[in-house]
């Protein structure tokens, strides 16, 4: 474990030593704020929550987390240091983990500048600080779950604009699996598919946490979700490193 | 006792095209073998499978007794490898990037600080230890990539062109460096400039698509007043039939 902590501490140091790193948390805050206040009527609803927040978050996390994962390996592919960190005497999967760690932390930074917001709403009114701290969690686990499709559609091809738009593609199919749309067009045909669509949809799992609902099965999946992912980035980079 | 570098019937196929054909050689402390064939022989592939980053289509490779396949964590940690290019990354310091390094191979607190203290002191680094290794030179960028490999003190040290990029009075210092440390380690470094082979090497393998064609110490290939830069046109062009089958037996 500790070694993939150590490579988890460079990789997140090497967010903030380029402007990647600001880039992606001042346009994350300003998106993420603006549609807050503009599209989730804020203010309109009257009522301290920030369900209009997250509703928004994990649509932002489709577009946002590609963007950091895209250069996850492409850019050690690009520098060459993937044969050094790949002949450093660590297991192949503590790179990886220690890679997704890195780009999660971050995410966790960048959602807990959000924090303005809460204490706003504390301000303004009573709201249940428990639904919220729930709904960030569930912030989280939806972007640790973007995260791991993304570092391994980074794994498996060296062009990041590619991987950028098939993390996209692949995040949305799991965000869109449980919506309206989705599911009432599949279960007019094929009801079994419907359901299994709804149990993978991340945005089906996530409205559990905006509600304050933390259910162990949810969590569960996450977890699953997540250590699937990552452990097909860790075949597809033992397979493609050399590429 | 076995070699600390033992490569055996190395193979490496991409597709139809074989890189390196059944490659064997041993390497024991005290060698330093010079890796010597044209751009595209499969030096850099055989390097990358005895650093454990490229699997073996065949064959295998070990690193005192350590096999790269089947043990690959224990194998890496008795070698010492700089990749071709020297890469590292370039927005951290010189400091930062060695104690990563140090980290990552077990080091803490004051033995790592002493670790990238040895390894600055080692390749002249300490000048710039505060810089990011992107605004370096390129003859600083292949040394702080040469202190990487060298910080742990392995005894096993395969260094792909180390002497690339650097200047006249650079390249006298590294080689002065290999020879220093070759009494206590096995080490294998490819170059492309013969007169290094002279310099520093105790035995010179010349591969040619993917076959080892010579595996003799330089003073045998190029004795009857050849030099080395003939033998090496002759071998790796299949030039002139009658010379090369003594360059052979030589082997």
């Amino acid at each position: 474990m500790r070694p993939a902590l150590i490579v988890a501490q460079r990789e997140l140091a090497s967010y903030f030593a380029t402007p990647v790193a600001y880039v992606f948390i001042v346009i994350f805050l300003i998106l993420s704020g603006a549609l807050t206040f503009t599209l989730g009527n804020f203010f309109a609803r009257g009522q301290a929550d920030l369900i209009p927040f997250f509703s928004f978050v994990p649509w932002l996390f489709l577009f946002l987390v590609p963007a950091i994962t895209m250069r996850l390996w492409a850019e050690e592919r690009r520098l060459g240091t993937i044969e050094l960190l790949l002949t450093l005497p660590l297991a192949q999967w503590q790179a990886v983990l220690g890679k997704f760690l890195a780009a999660w932390a971050f995410c966790a930074i960048a959602l807990a500048l959000t924090f303005p917001l809460w204490i706003t709403v504390n301000i303004l009114g009573e709201p249940d600080n428990g639904v919220i701290l729930a709904g960030y969690a569930g912030c989280l686990l939806v972007a640790g779950a973007y995260l791991a499709v993304g570092a391994a559609v980074s794994a498996l091809t060296r062009n990041q604009v590619i991987a950028f738009v098939l993390a996209v593609a692949i995040c949305f199919v799991f965000a869109a699996a449980g919506s309206p749309i989705v599911t009432e067009f599949l279960s007019a045909r094929l009801p079994a598919l419907a359901e299994a669509a709804r149990a993978l949809s991340v945005a089906e799992r996530f409205s559990g946490f905006t509600r304050g609902v933390v259910a162990l099965r949810d969590l569960v999946f996450f977890a699953s979700f997540m250590g699937f992912f990552l452990f097909l980035n860790a075949v597809v980079l033992d397979h493609r490193k050399a590429d | 006792m076995a070699a600390l570098i033992e490569i055996e019937r190395l193979t490496k196929r991409f597709g139809s095209f074989t890189a390196v054909d059944d490659v064997s050689f041993a390497v024991d402390r005290g060698e330093v073998l010079g890796f010597l064939g044209p751009n595209g022989a499969g030096k850099s592939t055989t390097m990358r499978m005895i650093a454990g980053f490229m699997p073996p289509t065949a064959g295998t490779a070990r690193i005192c007794g350590a096999d790269v396949v089947d043990r690959p964590v224990e194998a890496k940690r008795h070698l010492g490898y700089l990749p071709e290019g020297a890469p590292t990354y370039p927005e951290m310091t010189v400091a930062g990037f060695l104690r990563f390094v140090a980290r990552i191979r077990g080091y803490r607190g004051g033995e790592a600080a002493d670790r990238v203290a040895q390894a600055m002191r080692l390749t002249q680094l300490e000048g710039v230890r505060l810089q990011p290794i992107e605004t370096l030179s390129k003859g600083f960028k292949r040394r702080v990539g040469l202190a990487q490999a060298l910080l742990h003190d392995p005894p096993a040290l395969v260094l792909d062109e180390p002497t690339d990029g650097l200047d006249p009075n650079q390249k006298h210092e590294v080689r002065a460096l290999i020879r220093r440390m070759a009494p206590e380690k096995a080490i294998i470094i490819s170059t492309h400039i013969l007169e290094e082979v002279d310099a520093v090497c105790t035995r010179a393998v010349i591969i040619a698509g993917g076959r080892v064609v010579v595996d003799a110490p330089p003073r045998q290939l190029a004795r009857d007043g050849r030099s080395l830069d003939e033998v090496f046109r002759e071998l790796t062009l299949g030039a002139p039939p009658a010379p090369a089958p003594e360059a052979m037996e030589a082997a």
